[in-house]
């Protein structure tokens, strides 16, 4: 931990002592980190100068942040309304229960995160879902299990 | 001086005053829950909405609106009356308010709301929110299934103590008054244990340990007592 406290004071020193670069700050951090740990967030607060109260405000406010530990992959399933005419809902639950956690939770493993979004611009292939930079379109339960057994 | 009308009475105010503070000078009564005398005003419990007549009739929070030359304010009307009622009922469903078994009962300003607003029922569900009690500080409690997030204790421990131990965290519904990163309260680094929080909150989310139902009075006069014995630059 020590380590990283290093490194997250390493990557805020342009914004040091600027309480209105906060959000620059924290982007710069996750963007590093992947997620913003509470070390980090003690850190962000002291070197940028603003209250740890109003880090946690920020990072709980916008969904951007993320306060828990990503996967190696990030599975996002489109649940916008040309992917929900043609199915993502049993799409997503078959990744579910593959992977045995919910939207916004990580495997034990630490291989996969799942998230959902609202169209990734590709309807035609409804319904969709991404595998970090992959599409993966015209899915079904059986497809996407398939398709994450499949994944490194 | 600005000259305005307030429920058909002309008002003299300073320039920069608000419509409550104008108000308050000439005895004209509007109700408020998130403003409090000595802290920056919030507009956040639009329980204060007035209507300003010569803006096409348009609501705006009194405690956080500067008067304006020639304004006709209306502060008491049944439209108003209707707006802060539903309002308050919003604030009520919101959260867990059970005045029986609260230690602000009989000394709460979110139950006497109800009554000077007529509130006799509540006419949209009850959400029934399971949210936590935080019991890890010495001397005070936080239960936030009584909270409004008026964030008068926020502004209290930022604006008046200086210790900015409070914060909210999260968003709408989710939304929750939280210590320093999301810690218990009582393993605060930044809390001095002051209780002004305490004394500013309106309701029973903030108590003294020790008070059983109905023993907690608040004296939320003293954030003004205070910030008025500060010297001045």
């Amino acid at each position: 931990m020590e380590r990283v406290k290093e490194q997250v004071k390493e990557i805020v020193r342009p914004f040091a002592g600027k309480p209105t670069e906060l959000i620059q700050a924290l982007h710069r951090v996750q963007s590093v980190l992947g997620w913003l740990p509470r070390e980090a967030q003690e850190v962000v607060a002291e070197v940028v100068g603003v209250p740890p109260a109003q880090v946690r405000g920020v990072v709980t406010f916008y969904h951007f942040f993320r306060t828990r530990p990503v996967g190696k992959h990030t599975i996002r399933v489109c649940l916008g309304t040309a992917c929900h005419v043609r199915g993502a809902e049993r799409v997503l639950n078959a990744l579910r229960e593959e992977l045995g956690i919910e939207p916004g939770q990580t495997t034990p493993d630490g291989k996969f995160s799942v998230e959902v979004v609202r169209c990734l611009g590709c309807c035609g292939l409804a319904p969709v879902m991404m595998i970090d930079e992959e599409v993966y379109g015209r899915l079904d339960p059986r497809k996407a299990r398939q398709i994450v057994r499949e994944i490194p | 001086m600005i000259s305005l009308t307030i429920d058909g009475i002309r008002v003299q105010a300073e320039e920069g005053e608000t419509i409550l503070e104008a108000a308050k000078k000439a005895g004209i009564r509007i109700p408020t829950l998130c403003y409090l005398e000595g802290l920056s005003p919030r507009g956040a419990c639009r329980i204060c909405l007035v209507e300003v007549r010569n803006w096409g009739g348009r609501l705006v929070p009194s405690c956080a609106t500067p008067v304006q030359e020639g304004m006709e304010v209306v502060a008491n009307s049944p439209r108003l009356r209707e707006l802060r009622r539903t309002i308050l009922e919003m604030i009520f469903v919101e959260r867990n308010h059970i005045c029986a078994f609260c230690v602000s009962n009989g000394h709460c300003e979110l139950q006497d709301l109800a009554m000077e607003l007529g509130m006799d029922h509540v006419r949209f569900p009850y959400r029934w929110p399971l949210l936590p009690l935080d019991l890890s500080h010495e001397k005070y409690g936080i239960d936030h299934n009584r909270c409004v997030l008026c964030g008068r204790c926020v502004r209290a421990c930022a604006e008046v103590e200086g210790a900015m131990t409070w914060g909210f965290s999260g968003r709408g519904i989710f939304t929750l008054v939280e210590a320093d990163l999301g810690d218990p309260w009582g393993k605060s680094k930044t809390c001095t244990g002051c209780g002004k929080c305490v004394q500013a909150c309106p309701t029973g989310a903030l108590f003294e340990k020790g008070k059983a139902t109905s023993e907690q009075v608040k004296k939320p006069e003293i954030i003004m007592e205070v910030t008025e014995r500060r010297p001045r630059a």
